[in-house]
């Protein structure tokens, strides 16, 4: 088993430890304990080999940003735009995550296992993200592919001009956004939240989710709908 | 972008340390604001009748002691006097309009920060850093603080445009965000008469909750017309000689993170700016909703 490998952001700076994961982590190692992070921004981003990343303390923003392959865990909060655009690999968030969280992800999973704050995977482009708690205001805001499992509840404006990417709420909805509708949950989505929550390790009863996908009707430009622009 | 601090400390050794504390949160937060910065410390309110005047002079060498001889001659009201550079406070028993009065006539170069029973106000251009350094911030001592880093994206940068903003008494306000219709606010509060002494967006927030309170509303009531009055992108972090309150905009786009203990309360655009508090990794620690007031007693 390789061995674990400490980077004290006490005595380097974020520079050096982006570098380190990039090219400097000696073949074969394979976990790297980031210490002292004390909300520090662009740790551990662009991250492109299979290697574990433990951040022990509250981050700052863009964690994990752009994430292939690696698996990022994060012991504390996160602030603005965890694993945006994360394109593969694992980024889990032990507390809660500010806004933004997975913006504009292509692939790969994004964890937030208490609550994440508003436009929770504004524009996401593919990636799943399960968060345990509740989501804030305007999540998923544009979001065009992938999944958003919400445990808890959503706030206002959920799923505004949604494209086609798919929303699960097992709590409750404070309002849909414009161009996202209810619709009836099928086996197919039974299951895809069941393997979701498996993967993100959280255990909740997937027959409590409620499906939130987009009507479409925003995909055409009406010149004469109501003429209310 | 703008950093804003506040610190409200529930603690006897926490008041005596206070800039100690809020020191670094500033400074951390000169990233988001390198422009200018500002700080304004309340303390135990003075006795009824008695206020301290925090003033502005135009260049760092200002004669201050002739302006207390001006002073001690024409108005003969015993005073304290204490400064640093350009930044002076005077204390005397005396009401605010002829202290205001006096400088116009007497000092007309000076610029008068604040007035009140408890606040203090320190604010000029330059990296946060070096102000906090130059004015003593790390030895000041107080109930509670509220501070800003600025870099400017709507009017001029100039010590009169950092912030904190003031109006009335023992009221300030730091704003991060940007007000689409300060204009419009400052043409309906001209016409009843406030007057203004910046083109900063923020002077018109604060004006405009000023005039609400001098109207009979409480703070809390002020700001649920703002709601409605200001249009725009803010979080805004206000301090009266009791308490603390802090707000953001429906949109919520400018950060905030709350960090709460039994010792004190610590409000930051960012966690970094908290992290170096005593009992941090225990604090209670939450970013506030849009659209909800909250508030801190002192």
């Amino acid at each position: 088993m390789a061995r674990v490998i400490e980077f004290d952001l006490s005595r380097r700076s974020v520079r050096e430890l982006n570098q380190y994961l990039h090219h400097e982590l000696p073949a074969g190692e394979q976990r790297v304990e980031i210490l002292n992070p004390n909300g520090m921004h662009s740790l551990a981003v662009g991250l492109d080999a299979p290697i574990d990343v433990e951040i022990r303390g509250h981050a700052g923003y863009f964690i994990a940003g752009m994430n292939k392959q690696a698996s990022v865990t994060v012991h504390g909060n996160v602030g603005w735009s965890v694993a945006e655009n994360i394109m593969s690999g694992t980024v889990r968030v032990k507390g809660c995550a500010s806004e933004c969280a997975g913006a504009s992800g292509h692939g790969g999973l994004l964890v937030i296992e208490e609550d994440a704050s508003s436009r929770c995977g504004i524009s996401m482009k593919g990636c799943d993200i399960v968060v345990g708690g509740s989501v804030g205001h305007m999540s998923a805001f544009m979001a065009q592919a992938g999944t958003l499992v919400v445990c808890g509840d959503a706030g206002p404006s959920l799923g505004d001009s949604l494209y086609e990417a798919t929303i699960y709420v097992g709590g409750r909805i404070a309002s849909l956004g414009a161009d996202a509708q209810e619709e009836p949950m099928t086996k197919a989505d039974f299951d895809r939240v069941a393997s979701l929550l498996k993967q993100a390790g959280i255990e909740r009863d997937p027959k409590s989710f409620k499906r939130v996908a987009s009507k479409r009707s925003l995909y055409h430009w009406h010149a004469d709908a109501e003429q209310e622009y | 972008m703008c950093g804003i601090v506040g610190f409200l400390a529930r603690t006897p050794s926490l008041r005596n340390s206070l800039g100690t504390q809020v020191v670094p949160m500033l400074t951390c937060m000169g990233d988001r604001g390198p422009d200018s910065a500002g700080l304004a410390v309340f303390t135990e309110p003075l006795p009824e009748g008695s206020r301290k005047f925090s003033l502005f002079a135009p260049s760092r060498t200002y004669d201050w002691a002739a302006l207390q001889q001006r002073f001690r001659d024409d108005l003969g009201t015993p005073f304290q006097f204490t400064a640093v550079e350009n930044h002076a406070r005077l204390t005397a028993e005396i009401e605010a309009k002829r202290v205001k009065g006096w400088l116009r006539e007497r000092a007309p170069e000076l610029h008068l920060l604040s007035v009140g029973r408890a606040i203090e106000m320190f604010k000029d251009e330059g990296h946060p850093r070096e102000i906090a350094d130059r004015l003593g911030f790390a030895q000041m001592t107080g109930t509670h603080a509220v501070g800003h880093t600025r870099m400017a994206t709507e009017s001029a940068v100039t010590p009169a445009h950092a912030h904190p903003f003031t109006a009335g008494e023992d009221f300030c306000l730091v704003h991060n965000g940007s007000l689409s219709n300060p204009y419009s606010v400052r043409r309906k509060l001209e016409r009843l008469g406030v007057r203004f002494e910046t083109d900063n967006d923020t002077e018109a927030a604060c004006r405009f909750l000023e005039w609400r309170m001098r109207e009979g509303d409480t703070l809390e009531q002020s700001i649920e017309k703002g709601f409605e009055e200001l249009d725009g992108f803010y979080t805004l972090l206000m301090a009266t000689a009791d308490k603390l309150l802090l707000v953001r905009d429906a949109f919520a786009c400018k950060p905030a993170v709350v960090a709460e203990t039994d010792d004190y309360v610590a409000i930051s655009s960012e966690f970094r700016a908290l992290a170096h508090l005593p009992g941090i990794k225990d604090a209670r620690l939450f970013e506030p909703v849009p659209e909800q007031i909250y508030s801190w007693p002192v």
